[in-house]
């Protein structure tokens, strides 16, 4: 496993709670399901860190094999993939999303 | 890039063969879909499993030939 990309990837995962892969940045996403998930992570006042896929093709290719998922934005927390923008998006309106947050430990601002 | 409906259908159909599947052509290109896949296979399944699965089906189209797919899965009531 001496893939760099992969440890790249684990060491981000594990040293920020919520991680968030996406196309873009947070201030300029370049996709709209990227967006989406974070308009809902800014909405619920989660802190998260974002890596930018389109600056680095092989985070690119190597996050789609590390979570066998093959699309981005991906969003991990507590190290764990969660899903992608539907998965995201489901969660947040079903009220899981916070839940699961809140089990990881993470706060959730939005009452 | 575009990919018919009735493909994605039967390419799930092929992996879930007691899926119920419903697809949307969003925007009316042939390259952005909406899917709702019900079936037995995703009991006790997390939704990323589920996910995967109908991914799998695709084989290797999701991301590439097919663009957007906008995915719900469940298993029947």
């Amino acid at each position: 496993m001496a893939n760099p990309v992969v440890e790249r990837i684990q060491s981000e995962i594990t040293a920020n709670p919520v991680m968030l892969y996406m196309k873009g940045t947070a201030m300029f996403p370049q996709c709209g399901f990227s967006a989406r998930v974070v308009q809902i992570l800014t909405h619920m006042g989660v802190p998260f860190k974002t890596a930018n896929v389109l600056d680095d093709a092989e985070l690119r290719d190597g996050i789609k094999q590390f979570s066998n998922w093959p699309t981005i934005p991906q969003l991990y927390v507590a190290g764990e993939f969660l899903g992608g923008c539907d998965i995201v998006t489901e969660m947040y309106q079903s009220g899981e999303l916070k839940t699961a947050l809140e089990e990881k430990g993470v706060a959730v601002a939005e009452a | 890039m575009a990919m018919p409906a009735n493909e994605i259908e039967a390419l799930i159909k092929a992996a879930l063969p007691d899926a119920t599947v419903t697809i949307e052509d969003l925007a009316g290109d042939g390259d952005h879909y909406a899917a709702t896949v019900v079936s037995a296979m995703f009991r006790g399944k997390s939704r990323v499993q589920q996910h995967q699965l109908v991914y799998a089906a695709l084989r290797g189209r999701m991301g590439g030939e097919l663009h957007a797919l906008a995915l719900q899965t469940s298993a029947p009531e």
